[in-house]
């Protein structure tokens, strides 16, 4: 009974302490200073390391910690000097030179030679480095037999045999298979930054179990962009400093910015409207329509197509006729105007409109919706389907959890059964389920999307190929795989650009893939921000970020059209703004950081 | 006492093993990867990636070294194709000749790298939300505790009253709408019309005070209910009436003689709040942005980043077994009639 007294009186003051204790432990550290500058990340990054990871958040996050040869300007994307202060493409375009600067160095003091640059492919590109955009360097002679070609469990060529080479301390040159148009923007794509190659031979020596994860580490990793990382927490943020050893530091202005990873669209919106987060990637698709009108929302155009993939496999989807008239019944504009909203652009391409130099190939069509629909019943008609024919099959939709997907879903399906007479059972799988199906041709026809890695239409184009990864519809077509051929080996850029559109307009024809709409970006941010424009990959590059002051944002605002699409909202960030030391109101704002 | 914690180790064991087993065969049957995203790879690069987490092994394998305690990581495969294009594997050793491990695997306490969080080990993911939701799930508990106790004795002490009767919808409210309904309305009345409280996010006491109530909510009007059941069978019974008739204070009567009754039930749903509070606490971890254990248990799921999901699962049988077993040694102490040995 007394021992019993004793756990009654003691047990209480026991879990009490261990109670504070635990309060302690996790809210050590976790009163934090306002960082200067809180953008919403998406979700937790899988990795920092540059070279093994494919994705927006990752790209972001990279973005901040390294440099590449060249980095995009923030608004047209155009290269702009990096960790290459200048270079030259020879005249056949298959050789690039780029002369380095001299001033760069890594944040451990190091400086950044061709050398670095050298190592940091060629870990790129061995096959255990395990690189999952590996294949983007492969436009370099001899780079995917580097990556591919293995003995002994080590890549069979020596890297000499790879069309990347040093002629100097602070030269490099690139050979290359074909021209590459894009060659350039590819250098400023996050894969291809450098990374420090005393990093990881220290953190192996040190760790030799764990230094994969090692050498990331806020307190190991070295880098060459324009901050640090001070600190992760997973599922919470990204802490970040700026780099004092960076090359153009002085046009830095944060001293420390957060990158959150709210997942949840809801919250990450209400952490904006309450002034926590100053930049937020995605907002809740039912508050597009407020948004809009804001002047802090402003979409243009995104490199990317939202389509369905016809599975020609099976019949009645192996006509051609009934492809076509299912593409030419997709109400479109419906679904611009009243499911996505936000300025939507139909689409009758796979590629997206806008890239320089190239003509899209647009499916066949008459002028108005009717007469497509007349089409479209004629030729269900003509296939044997319908009155008087064989009743069509009920056909599955296959998209992935989400309310808009469902909603767009709807919309088409209910515009086929109206005028086709086509019943479409909606089926909605969880993300990784719906991949399976989709690339295993478990579907009818599957709701997809692509977005652009670089600005050049062989990155949609050379899905389609007979056998290629990406394609999972099932669909090939010699003549469409010459013309992708043709269109790499061409030199003359105006030539390759037209056998690409010869190879669209074979798509439209065949309508594998029914496009739907272009995307348009959704970034949503302070209006004070600077330095930042939502352009047509979503990219944006960290180093020319800053506040604006009281003065530089009513000059902003006065630049407004007058379309009642620039209502004024609250502009989060510091009156006095923030700007970089190479900025003369640099020091006026010295000492004075705050709210608004 | 002390047998009886030895019969619930032996048994906590054996659960811990079937649920390791289980879930491990039920994750890998599940359609879809942890390396399969929108764009496919290159199958050379999708085989190389797939060796470097052992995916390449057959099951059982992968199961063993997964457990431990030895370490099964002495070769890993890379990818090539043949003259005739098919894809080869290439078993070398490990690359750079590093010595492999000996010992790995659960058993040692490793609960492996996580395959979507590259830069983490799940020991330390787990390491770092564990503490985040063991205070929210604390602070939540307390708060249902002392809500539902109060609510329940009020209630039953003027049973058929005004008060009751609006305790009592009050509590039928809080079960019947999900903590993600309370939240968003807490959220528009306390953050945007009164700003009074941060929107989301972690760090400050401020920032736990709305999720910890909400989370906490339904589970006090549970235990509103239950305590008004127990304290309203244990005021009809003798030993109140002698209290009474000895001329106690009523206010002694309640708190020191029959709340202990009274709370009996209470105790016997703690174990079932906690296992409800570890698993429910992802919607509100969603909502208000804590990096908690919660959220990792179904994006882990999502992912298929299968060590992680494993950790997470394997963590809460642990927790949910260990708190079981606290709440029936508590039940001697609120009731000596109860013995453990009988069990």
């Amino acid at each position: 009974m007394a021992r019993q007294r004793i756990v009654r009186q003691v047990a209480p003051i026991v879990l009490l302490g261990g109670l504070l204790a635990a309060a302690i432990f996790a809210t050590r550290g976790a009163r934090l200073a306002p960082a200067d500058f809180v953008f919403n990340n998406g979700t937790e990054v899988q990795t920092l390391d540059p070279a093994t990871v494919t994705g927006v958040p990752e790209g972001r996050a990279i973005r901040m910690l390294f440099e590449g040869l060249v980095v995009s300007h923030p608004e047209t994307l155009e290269p702009l000097p990096g960790m290459a202060e200048r270079w030259e493409v020879s005249e056949d375009g298959l050789r690039y030179t780029f002369h380095l600067r001299q001033n760069a160095r890594w944040s451990n003091g190091d400086p950044i030679k061709a050398a670095d640059f050298l190592w940091s492919y060629e870990r790129f590109l061995d096959p255990r480095t395990a690189a999952e955009y590996a294949y983007m360097l492969w436009y370099v002679v001899g780079a995917e037999a580097f990556t591919t070609e293995v003995e002994d469990g080590r890549p069979k060529n020596a890297f000499d045999s790879v069309g990347i080479e040093a002629l100097d301390e602070y030269t490099l040159r690139f050979t290359l298979n074909a021209p590459t148009p894009f060659f350039l923007e590819l250098m400023a794509f996050y894969p291809m930054f450098p990374v420090c190659r005393r990093n990881i031979e220290e953190a192996q020596e040190r760790f030799p179990d764990s230094w994969r994860h090692e050498w990331l580490r806020p307190e190991n990793i070295v880098c060459n962009g324009p901050y640090l990382v001070d600190f992760r927490r997973v599922n919470d943020r990204i802490r970040f400093r700026k780099n004092p050893l960076y090359w153009d530091a002085d046009n830095v202005a944060f001293q420390t910015v957060d990158a959150l990873a709210v997942e949840s669209y809801t919250t990450s919106l209400n952490l904006y409207l309450t002034g926590e987060a100053h930049w937020i990637d995605i907002p809740p698709a039912n508050v597009i329509q407020e948004l809009v009108l804001r002047e802090d929302f402003n979409p243009v155009p995104y490199l990317g197509t939202y389509f369905y993939r016809v599975n020609v496999t099976k019949p009645p989807l192996d006509d051609k006729r009934v492809r076509r008239a299912l593409a030419l019944t997709i109400p479109r504009i419906d679904i611009c105007e009243n499911v996505t909203k936000a300025g939507q652009v139909p689409a009758y391409a796979l590629v997206p409109p806008g890239l320089a130099g190239y003509t899209n190939a647009e499916m066949a069509r008459a002028e108005s919706y009717d007469a497509n629909v007349a089409e479209a019943k004629r030729l269900i008609a003509e296939a044997g389907y319908g009155p008087g024919g064989k009743t069509f099959p009920t056909i599955e939709v296959h998209y992935n959890t989400s309310e808009t997907h469902q909603q767009i879903a709807i919309v088409i399906a209910d515009a086929w059964s109206k005028y086709l007479g086509i019943n479409a059972k909606l089926l909605n799988q969880e993300w990784k389920v719906y991949l399976d199906t989709q690339s295993s041709l478990g579907y009818d026809v599957s709701r997809s999307a692509w977005i652009g890695d670089y600005a050049d239409p062989n990155n949609f184009v050379d899905l389609f190929v007979t056998g290629g990864e990406n394609n999972k519809t099932g669909w090939g077509d010699p003549r469409y795989d010459d013309l992708v051929r043709r269109a790499a080996a061409e030199l003359d850029p105006a030539a390759r650009m037209a056998i690409l559109t010869e190879a669209e307009a074979l798509l439209m024809e065949e309508l594998p893939v029914l496009p739907i709409y272009n995307y348009v970006t959704q970034t949503t941010y302070s209006p004070r921000l600077g330095g930042y424009y939502p352009n047509v990959k979503d990219e944006h590059f960290p180093k020319f970020w800053y506040w604006m002051n009281d003065d530089e944002l009513a000059l902003k605002r006065e630049a407004y059209p007058d379309d009642g699409r620039h209502a004024l909202v609250t502009p989060w960030g510091p009156r006095e703004g923030l700007y970089p030391p190479s900025d003369p109101r640099s020091g006026a704002a010295a000492g004075t950081r705050g709210g608004d | 006492m002390f047998r009886f914690l030895v019969r619930r180790f032996l048994w906590f064991v054996v659960t811990i093993f079937t649920v390791m087993t289980v879930s491990f065969f039920l994750m890998h049957s599940v359609k879809g990867g942890p390396f399969d995203g929108e764009r496919k790879l290159d199958p050379v690069i999708e085989a190389n990636i797939k060796a470097r987490y052992h995916l390449d092994w057959p099951l059982w394998r992968q199961y063993l070294h997964y457990v431990g305690p030895f370490n099964l990581d002495e070769n890993r495969a890379v990818a090539t194709r043949d003259e005739a294009g098919e894809l080869v594997l290439w078993r070398g050793e490990l690359p750079g000749g590093e010595p492999p491990k000996v010992f790995g695997g659960v058993l040692s306490g490793d609960f492996g790298p996580s395959f979507r969080y590259k830069d983490f080990t799940v020991n330390e993911i787990l390491g770092q939300s564990l503490p985040i939701s063991m205070l929210l799930g604390v602070l939540s508990m307390m708060f249902a505790i002392a809500l539902g106790v109060s609510a329940g004795i009020a209630s039953a002490l003027r049973p058929g009253s005004g008060v009751d009767l609006t305790l009592r919808i009050a509590a039928t409210g809080g079960i019947a709408l999900p903590n993600f309904v309370i939240a968003s309305f807490l959220v528009i009345l306390l953050v945007f019309l009164l700003p009074l409280l941060p929107v989301a996010g972690w760090g400050t006491i401020r920032h736990m005070l709305l999720p910890g109530f909400c989370l906490g909510l339904v589970f006090a009007a549970y235990i509103a209910r239950l305590t008004r059941t127990g304290m309203l069978e244990t005021l009809s019974s003798d030993f109140i009436r002698t209290a009474h008739a000895k001329g106690l204070a009523p206010r002694t009567v309640v708190l020191r003689h029959a709340l202990k009754g009274g709370l009996l039930p209470v105790v016997s749903y703690l174990g079932p709040a906690t296992a409800g509070i570890l698993t429910g606490s992802l919607v509100i971890e969603k909502i208000f942005f804590i990096p908690g254990t919660g959220s990792h248990f179904i994006n882990a799921a999502t992912n298929r980043d299968y060590t992680l999901a494993m950790g997470v699962t394997i963590l809460f049988t642990v927790l949910v077994y260990a708190l079981n077993t606290l709440v029936d040694m508590a039940y001697t102490l609120l009731d000596p009639r109860i013995s453990l040995e009988d069990e």
